[in-house]
């Protein structure tokens, strides 16, 4: 059974469709799940950062 | 031997466990040793504007409550303390973020920021633009190290 918009459904009822992205800022997974008349009823992604927050650090010189 | 000019990599990691406070003071909030501030990460829109220039939490351009999701976002796990990776200061909350029976459009950022210290801002992550429906969207964190740490002080 899957969560969907319309409460849980049989999953053998809906299309499904994976998918995932790998690139330098993320790694995602995703799923999602349409129904007969290709509505989409259910999407979950699963997202590790990369892109991580990214500072320099210097110190002067004195005099 | 000669001496050589750098800041100390263990100040690195000491400035994001609240060890210095440096200057008049102005800012410096009253602490409790062995008592850590409260780290929350929030998801905003594709449409929101946030960026390096982000001083603080806003709920403009943030999405909406949505299943386990409520404004504001929720705590991060910080089970492993500020440290150094060479001479790289690193930090990464030690899980990953997940809410469930989530609905959200077009949503592609994540705001760590420092709710026990006026929401102000520690940094803002992107990745690709995600829509969730009726599902789960899970934010797993990188390797903490100093290649990959969510932050890192070079």
């Amino acid at each position: 059974m899957i969560e969907t918009i319309y409460g849980l459904q049989d999953e053998t009822m809906l299309v499904k469709t994976t998918g995932n992205v790998d690139n330098e800022v993320e790694s995602t997974n995703w799923v999602e799940y349409r129904n007969a008349a290709g509505e989409l009823v259910h999407r979950s992604a699963h997202v590790t950062v990369k892109g991580a927050a990214v500072a320099a650090s210097t110190v002067g010189s004195i005099g | 031997m000669a001496n050589t000019q750098g800041m100390a990599s263990s100040f690195k990691s000491e400035l994001m466990q609240g060890v210095h406070a440096l200057g008049p003071g102005t800012l410096t909030p009253a602490r409790t040793i062995g008592v850590p501030d409260t780290v929350k990460a929030a998801l905003y829109f594709a449409t929101a504007t946030l960026s390096a220039a982000t001083t603080a939490y806003s709920a403009t351009g943030e999405v909406g409550n949505s299943g386990s999701y409520a404004a504001g976002g929720s705590a991060v796990t910080m089970a492993v303390a500020p440290s150094t990776s060479g001479t790289t200061g690193i930090f990464t909350p030690s899980a990953g973020i997940s809410y469930t029976g989530f609905s959200a459009a077009a949503f592609d950022c994540c705001l760590l920021y420092n709710s026990s210290q006026a929401n102000r801002a520690i940094s803002v992550h992107t990745f690709g633009t995600q829509t969730i429906v009726a599902g789960t969207f899970t934010l797993t964190m990188p390797a903490n190290d100093a290649a990959n740490a969510l932050v890192r002080i070079a």
